[in-house]
């Protein structure tokens, strides 16, 4: 049995997860209890007695939840529109296309959560039971939990500081009834900040397996990446390596590949090379890949035989055999 | 209402007018459009003075794009001195976290709290001098960035209004919508939305791709009652231009070059360069759209009647 710590309650993303004012200064803050935001707060008191301060209390309950699970994946790239959450469904797709294998994916991407989307369940919700909330299923053996399944409606914009989104995030990782999982892919926003920080503390004692970068071939992405490769390195996470997205496009008409974004700059070989990690290899821009996620539908079922989907599976079994799986 | 006078207002204060460029998604080009918008306000009249403050602090594009990578900021004792992009002509002055750091590759891991006084501190202490147009590039999201920006220049909200950036995908217009949603609550006018990465033309054989799809930003912009202000192709020049690679090489051969001269060359070709994209011709057309645009959003915004 997998301890609940209270009774959970669908959160109401507008109030919740925690009852904190907008300036929380964040509980675990010097200026817990003490900042002008925390006058009036309901957790005045037990923030300002200290107790709040030491190791997060919801450690021990991510750690029991997280036992069942035996790989957890990082889905990264510091630059936004690289293809991170169209690569993390394509590896939920992949994996579960064997039904011996149990996969979960964790978008914690609060602000522009896109997974519900290319996964084709967007409309769905988060339902709770006595043993936490339940992901959202796209087929028996692929469960999904986003923020994108509790707003109100997809128009709304979930405006939070960082202190409510790592709440968020600690409620996905010790509330969501996970089950056993053979993998738990997690989707991150762009940047190094409160949500990659926040998963990096909850998972660390469980043991983050490693992250797969993505960028595209221009050194504009390129930067950004080398930024979040410092961070992979600063905070100890093994990068499993880069994928190259968006590289060369063939022209449907005339078949003839041409560069969109350019590698000015050498591309992600060369990043590989100086950043000493692997290029998992390179997927070519193709329109269907972005239509498919609009559509919500596997791009990897729909187009089997095409050169990105050939490349997308060869890299999944590259950080298969990276892991030993 | 009186306001009271605070850092941030009194340094905005010679600041005539404030875009906001913001998009909800990453990567939909709200750097690159944010450059180009500054670009073409420069070049909008011989004297307008621009400037861009870039608050993506994790992932600062800006000094890239204006070929200022490895420059640093000076503290006068008035404040942090911009970097000028246009050597001694002085009228397009940029600040971005890039310029703060001593290894360009090195993360900015910061939470909420610490971005909050740096943007705090970006608004207050730069010393930008009289400007026309102050263009603000952001992070995406809407978080905390966004709401400490909105917080601390509630002193000057008459004057900021701001561009929405979308590519034409669904998954980018859901964020670009929740970007919208956002302005709403804060009370942010829109001077427009631009569709951007509409098609492509392949070089070879002429034939347009729609690589990210087309159309979907000026439908929404039509459902949403928004000023449509222009939709910009797949450019590859502008990429080639946007990343600097010619900066990269010659830093390379000769060390970081803290040279002026170096600088003003570089700022020289960056807009002969862009003058020469099919990207510049249509963000003409944008921009004219955009200066239209600006009294009339501001006249909306005075408190009538009252
Ligand atoms: N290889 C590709 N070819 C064409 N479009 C792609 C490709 N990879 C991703 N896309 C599209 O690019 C956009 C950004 O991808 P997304 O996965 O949302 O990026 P991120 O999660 O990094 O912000 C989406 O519209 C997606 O469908
Ligand atoms: N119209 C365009 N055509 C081709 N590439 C573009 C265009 N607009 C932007 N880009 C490129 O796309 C990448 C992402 O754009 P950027 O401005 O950095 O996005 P954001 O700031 O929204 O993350 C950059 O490499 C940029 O040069
Ligand atoms: S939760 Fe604690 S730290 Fe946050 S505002 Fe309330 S009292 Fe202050
Ligand atoms: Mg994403
Ligand atoms: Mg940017």
């Amino acid at each position: 049995m997998i301890a609940v710590q209270h009774p959970v309650v669908p959160p109401n993303p507008r109030t919740v997860p925690i009852d904190a004012p907008e300036h929380c200064p964040g509980t675990e803050s010097e200026l817990a209890g003490k900042a002008d935001a925390c006058a009036g707060c309901a957790n005045q008191e037990i923030c300002a007695s200290g107790q709040t301060k030491g190791p997060d209390p919801a450690l021990p309950f991510v750690r029991e939840r997280m036992s069942g699970v035996k790989r957890k994946i990082l889905i990264l790239s510091g630059k936004g529109g690289v293809g991170k959450s169209t690569f993390t469904a394509q590896l939920g797709w992949a994996f579960s296309a064997d039904d011996r294998l149990q996969t979960g994916i964790m978008d914690v991407d609060i602000c522009g959560p896109s997974i519900p989307t290319i996964l084709g369940i967007a409309s769905e919700q988060v339902h709770s039971s006595s043993s936490g909330w339940s992901p959202v299923y796209v087929q028996d053996n692929l469960g999904v939990m986003s923020v994108g399944f509790m707003l109100p409606s997809s128009r709304d914009a979930v405006m939070w500081r960082g202190p409510k989104k790592n709440g968020l995030i600690s409620q996905f990782l010790k509330d969501v009834d996970w089950g056993d999982l053979d993998y738990l892919l997690v989707d991150t926003p762009p940047g190094t900040s409160d949500e990659h920080l926040s998963i990096v503390t909850y998972l660390k004692e469980s043991g983050i397996d490693g992250a797969v970068v993505i960028t595209t071939p221009q050194e504009v992405a390129l930067q950004d990446v080398r930024r979040e490769i410092n961070f992979c390195q600063k905070v100890g996470i093994r990068v499993l390596g880069v994928v190259e997205n968006m590289s060369g496009f063939v022209c449907p008409s005339c078949k003839t590949e041409s560069q969109i974004f350019k590698p000015s700059t050498g591309g992600a070989k060369r990043l590989a090379e100086e950043m000493v990690v692997e290029l998992l290899g390179t997927v070519p821009l193709d329109p269907r890949i972005g239509k498919s996620a609009d559509y919500g539908v596997s791009f990897l079922d729909e187009y089997p035989d095409s050169p990105a989907s050939i490349a997308y599976l060869d890299i999944i079994d590259r950080i298969k055999r990276i892991l030993g799986d | 209402m009186a306001s009271s006078e605070t850092p941030v207002t009194r340094r905005l204060k010679c600041i005539k007018h404030i875009i906001i460029v913001c998009s909800g998604k990453g990567g939909v080009g709200k750097s690159s459009v944010s450059t180009q918008l500054a670009l073409s306000l420069h070049s909008s009249s011989p004297t307008a003075r621009v400037a861009i403050l870039d608050v993506d602090l994790t992932g600062p594009s800006i000094p890239r794009m204006l070929g200022l990578d490895g420059h640093g900021v000076v503290q006068s004792s008035d404040g942090w001195v911009p970097v000028s992009a246009d050597g001694t002509e002085a009228r397009l002055s940029c600040m971005s976290v890039g310029f703060l750091l001593k290894k360009k590759d090195d993360s900015v891991v910061w939470r909420g709290p610490k971005k909050n006084a740096m943007i705090r501190q970006f608004l207050s202490d730069v010393r930008w001098g009289d400007l026309d147009y102050l263009v603000i590039d952001t992070p995406p999201g809407t978080s905390d960035e966004h709401l400490s920006l909105l917080e601390h220049m509630s002193g000057v909200h008459s004057r900021l209004s701001a561009v929405i950036v979308t590519t034409p995908q669904a998954v980018a217009l859901m964020d670009a919508m929740k970007c919208l949603s956002f302005t709403r609550t804060v009370n942010l006018p829109i001077l427009g939305l631009i569709e951007n990465m509409s098609g492509y033309v392949c070089p070879c054989c002429g034939e347009i791709s729609n690589v990210f799809s087309t159309g979907g930003g000026e439908e929404m912009a039509r459902r949403e009652g928004l000023t449509f202000l222009g939709s910009l192709p797949v450019d590859t020049e502008l990429v080639t231009l946007l990343d600097a690679a010619e900066v990269e090489s010659a830093a390379d051969s000769e060390g970081v070059s803290e040279d002026p001269a170096h600088g003003t060359e570089r700022t020289f070709q960056l807009f002969q360069q862009y003058q020469r994209t099919s990207s510049s011709k249509l963000f003409k057309g944008i921009v004219d759209r955009i200066i239209d645009r600006i009294p009339i959003v501001e006249e909306e915004q005075q408190p009538h009647g009252v």
